[in-house]
């Protein structure tokens, strides 16, 4: 199996630090602006997000967790049903700006479920999205990120996995694998 | 885990004890879907189920209907009374005529036991089992099950008592069975002619005495006198009932305990249970009925998955 390296700890800590300077560029004070956190891999960037946003502008920042399960359009199209996760939106989103925030944008479908799911709590001003890493020319819907993390060329062998410092690993890093052919 | 160990919810008896735990968390997804403003998701939106009910229902048949409806499901009505089996359809004839108007699903209630059993032997359709006779009301102890996790925290270690009815109650036999497999322990209460004989050996406790049943337990579930299914006389008459096995606020407040009140539904109001216990807040019967519509949305959910 093919490994490389795309994210090491250091690397991650930065492209976080700059996607705050830009969310803080575009949304000000974060007064009228959510964060929306894609279950359930889109929780630790952002709660990272959310962590140094805060740092910076120094006040809360609201964010909500939102499970997309029941409006992904492969439901009965896969092997097997993917178990549901928690939605917790504690705050309105009626009129607020909304930053989807997920950690791999690849063909785009996951983030049309999401956009689906958001409005069932309302019609938001406008809606942008944020990822850390953008597969690029691998998109099955016309759906673009409005901050990027890092833009990775992929083929659809390739895989993206997520580690992250905690009880499994000793630091967080991210990888680009894919399968050789025996 | 996140997917069902069998294609048809016929009774609690088949399912394991993963599969509980499983269909209760997606339930807890789908109660923060329908307190939602928009109370729908799309996920079934390419499936038709039909509700088939030879016998009487409003609660279960309008739970189901809503939980279908939040789904995105398209949704066919059948009752018996005014439909062909008054001219001498047969089940397995009235059912394959509704497939093959393309059904995916058929949610099915029924006054003899086994009948969705049956029906499963010979269709290819996912089957709900929604009460069979005196047998297993699947969906109705996966609801009170979900409501004692959600008032209590987990159902593993409580006491749950059965009380009234236990000999003609579907929902009690079904409940032993999800009581057992959560690991809770469970007593059944009522007069010697309502409760079944050997029902020891299911593994629960039978108590004759009202007053000790609630002393033991931390739930009481109590179950409708079914007059309907009594040919016999079971007691001499619903006062004396009443008198010796009713549960009134009397009784509880001379307890040195809390206890949850739960009831099915439709209450015998002053026979089984009395209006001040019925409308206290011991008492969770209509968070039995909201949580029913979740519990039957994860199950509906979790079938229409696994039959892909």
């Amino acid at each position: 199996m093919n490994r490389r390296k795309i994210f090491s700890s250091e690397l991650l800590d930065i492209t976080i630090q700059r996607m705050t300077q830009q969310l803080i560029e575009n949304h000000g004070d974060f007064e009228d602006t959510v964060i929306l956190a894609l279950q359930p891999r889109g929780v630790f960037l952002a709660e990272r997000l959310k962590t140094c946003l805060e740092e910076n502008i120094g006040r809360p920042i609201n964010l909500g967790y939102l499970d997309i399960t029941f409006h992904r359009d492969d439901f009965r199209r896969r092997e097997k049903p993917l178990q549901a996760n928690t939605t917790h939106i504690p705050f309105l989103i009626e009129n607020k700006k909304v930053i989807l925030v997920d950690d791999v944008l690849y063909t785009g479908r996951s983030v049309r479920a999401a956009m689906d799911a958001m409005i069932t709590f309302g019609r938001p001003q406008a809606v942008e999205l944020a990822v850390l890493i953008d597969r690029k020319y691998t998109r099955d819907l016309p759906i673009e990120p409005n901050v990027v993390g890092q833009h990775v060329n992929t083929v659809a062998s390739q895989r993206i996995e997520v580690e992250l410092k905690g009880k499994d690993y000793q630091e967080d890093s991210i990888w680009l694998t894919e399968k050789t052919q025996d | 885990m996140s997917q069902l160990s069998t294609k048809h919810l016929l009774g609690i008896k088949d399912l394991t004890p993963e599969d509980l735990h499983l269909i209760f968390q997606t339930a807890d997804q789908f109660k923060e879907v329908i307190n939602r403003p928009i109370k729908k998701v799309p996920s079934l939106r390419d499936i038709t189920i039909a509700n088939v009910f030879f016998e009487n229902s409003t609660r279960t048949r309008l739970s189901f209907e809503l939980a279908e409806k939040r789904l995105s499901a398209d949704v066919v009505n059948f009752s018996a009374g005014n439909s062909s089996v008054k001219k001498g359809e047969t089940l397995l004839d009235t059912v394959n005529n509704i497939l093959s108007m393309k059904v995916d699903m058929v949610v099915m209630r029924h006054a003899s036991p086994g009948a969705p059993h049956f029906l499963s032997k010979h269709i290819d359709a996912n089957i709900v089992n929604a009460g069979d006779g005196t047998h297993e009301h699947p969906t109705q102890a996966l609801l009170d099950t979900f409501s004692i996790r959600e008032k209590l925290g987990d159902v593993a270690g409580k006491k749950v008592c059965l009380f009234g009815d236990i000999v003609h109650s579907r929902v009690a036999l079904s409940n032993i069975f999800a009581l057992k497999k959560l690991g809770a322990e469970v007593m059944v209460c009522g007069p010697k002619t309502l409760l079944p004989k050997y029902v020891e050996s299911l593994g629960v406790k039978v108590e004759l005495d009202v007053r000790k049943a609630l002393q033991w337990c931390d739930v009481a579930n109590v179950l409708r006198i079914q007059l309907e299914r009594q040919q016999l006389k079971y007691f001499p008459s619903l006062r004396e009932y009443s008198q010796y096995y009713g549960i009134n606020k009397g009784l509880l407040d001379s307890l040195d305990k809390e206890i949850v009140i739960m009831h099915p539904g439709p209450i015998n109001r002053g026979v089984e249970l009395n209006s001040d216990v019925a409308d206290s807040d011991a008492a969770i019967i209509l968070d039995q009925v909201e949580n029913g519509v979740a519990v039957r949305m994860a199950v509906l959910y979790l079938l229409a998955g696994a039959g892909a």
